[in-house]
């Protein structure tokens, strides 16, 4: 059930009033069935407009996204998205367990089903309890957690994640991080998750894409070989986390500058 | 989680009631108070003493008369009010949800409600005779407005991330319109009909005026052509109380399906 994620050729250009703007200039990557993958890049750099791309919410100008070897072309079932902003996603006018079973009732899923599929997504977020309070009693990191689960419950062949943990705070944000880091290894989904903060996209990845400024392309792929099993306090003091930081850190600092991709350049060893 | 699980107000503490409900009853009390001492001893016809007005009331509204006048008035009142709400909310929804049908119908619209409702009485009569039926009209089209205009703009006003998590999702259609879009539309789409409920009273009564047999406008009417001074008095009490209850009413209605959005509001003031 898990599939694998094609970008090629990607292109998405803004026609407005007497103004282009290419957002994305030419963008091909692959993620592998199961695998998670981090995109980081520079403010600005179309990240969201590429996700958006990705889940069907926006048609690229030119290229192509496929999603186990179908053609996106608006949004995939196979696929969930975590919104960055939690608090305008989650649906306030229904309780916790309503907003992850809604997008259950439209897959006709029968109430029994839905029932399962509720109480465990909750339970691996650790929010069992939550299901009959609003979103809005709840603090933002348990929303996000709400988001996830509804994302999980979905049962999807690759969850995308749009910067998901960059309004909440520093203890939160590291919780939500092992959660995904857990979540992912237990159903095996294939994650593609969005971030500016260069620590979490070495951290939580498999492998990382730095994006260069906008008009987009992708500028440096980074295999992260750290150990399977990562921690907060010792995977982040590790030498190698540092050197992995430091070739993403200076990568984006190179995008920043408008510096032009060097090809092929070997990854530090 | 915050304090206060249920989202709901604290119940507060039976003096708090107890000082809210006087809060509440003091003002009326006051006016009705200074009513009764101003006109009591006037000799004027027009201007009968409340305690005249009190004692009459009794004998003026009996239980026979509730029926005869009163209830006319509020079947029509709410046969009106209601079709203007459906035709409202549904309207409203299609025309916030395109942006062309929007442009195009906005202009019509904005002249529309510009033209004050009584007028359309005459003009209504021509058409739907001078029966029920004229004046349930009358009500739908004078409280149809600020439903049509609030729903349009909360449907409009609907959260983009929100649309775009519900198309992630796959919810479009019926279920959209269903899940997403009136409920976001919710505190606008009460606002017009809270708006609604008064323009709708007043037309009760005033379609009542032209061309009726029965209900409390033609009542009231009926009362001061005969110089039943006293009379006429009551039956303006009487439309007083029909709108406190009404909107009482409302408001219990409101606070049930907005829940949500007074809790929400609530928790938010609480951190800001």
């Amino acid at each position: 059930m898990h599939a694998s994620l094609v970008v090629s050729g990607l292109r998405k250009v803004y026609e407005g009033a007497g103004r282009r703007v290419e957002a994305v200039r030419d963008l091909t990557f692959t993620v592998d069935a199961g695998e998670l993958v981090c995109l980081v890049g520079p403010s600005g750099c179309g990240k969201t407009t590429l996700l958006k791309c990705m889940a069907g919410l926006l048609a690229p100008t030119s290229g192509e996204v496929l999603l186990g070897g179908r053609r996106v072309s608006g949004p995939p079932p196979g696929m969930a998205f975590v919104f960055q902003e939690y608090g305008r996603s989650l649906f306030p006018w229904m309780r916790v367990g309503e907003n992850v079973e809604l997008p259950l009732r439209q897959k006709k899923l029968g109430r029994v089903r839905r029932r399962e599929l509720v109480v465990d997504a909750l339970e691996s977020v650790g929010l069992a309890d939550a299901a009959g309070a609003y979103p809005w009693q709840l603090s933002g990191g348990m929303q996000q957690r709400v988001a996830i689960a509804r994302a999980l419950a979905y049962e999807p062949e690759v969850l995308l994640m749009d910067e998901p943990f960059a309004a909440v705070d520093a203890q939160t944000r590291a919780d939500l991080e092992d959660l995904v880091r857990r979540l992912w290894r237990r159903r095996g989904i294939t994650v593609l998750f969005v971030t500016h903060d260069i620590d979490e996209a070495v951290y939580l990845g498999e492998r990382v894409l730095v994006l260069s400024a906008s008009p987009t392309v992708v500028r440096e792929q980074l295999k992260v070989d750290l150990p399977e099993e990562r921690d907060q306090l010792r995977t982040r003091v590790a030498p190698r986390f540092a050197e992995l930081r430091t070739r993403v850190y200076e990568q984006i600092q190179a995008a920043k500058r408008g510096e032009p991709v060097v090809e092929d350049a070997p990854p530090p060893r | 989680m915050k304090d206060d699980p249920a989202g709901r107000r604290r119940p507060g503490t039976w003096g708090g009631r107890l000082l809210r409900a006087l809060f509440v009853v003091a003002l009326p009390a006051l006016l009705f108070g200074l009513w009764w001492l101003a006109s009591d001893g006037s000799t004027d016809v027009y201007w009968p003493p409340l305690r005249t007005i009190l004692e009459t009331f009794p004998d003026v509204w009996t239980r026979a008369r509730l029926r005869a006048d009163l209830l006319p008035s509020l079947l029509r009142l709410l046969a009106g009010y209601t079709s203007a709400a459906v035709v409202g909310i549904g309207l409203g929804t299609v025309i916030g949800s395109y942006r062309k049908v929007r442009a195009v119908c906005e202009p019509v619209l904005e002249f529309l409600r510009a033209v004050p409702p009584p007028v359309l009485v005459p003009v209504i009569m021509l058409f739907a005779g001078i029966g029920d039926t004229m004046k349930i009209v009358v009500i739908a089209s004078g409280c149809v407005w600020p439903v049509l205009l609030n729903t349009i703009e909360g449907v409009r006003a609907v959260d983009s991330v929100m649309s775009e998590t519900a198309r992630s999702y796959g919810i479009t259609g019926p279920a959209r319109i269903r899940s997403v879009v009136l409920p976001s539309a919710g505190p606008q789409i009460f606002a017009g009909l809270r708006q609604a409920l008064s323009i709708g009273i007043i037309l009760m009564v005033i379609s009542e005026m032209f061309a009726a047999s029965n209900g409390l406008g033609f009542t009231i009417v009926q009362f001061q052509r005969g110089f039943a001074i006293p009379d006429m008095w009551t039956g303006i009490l009487v439309l007083g109380l029909l709108g406190f209850l009404l909107s009482v009413l409302f408001q219990l209605v409101e606070r049930r399906v907005l829940g949500w959005y007074h809790g929400l509001r609530d928790s938010s003031r609480r951190s800001p």
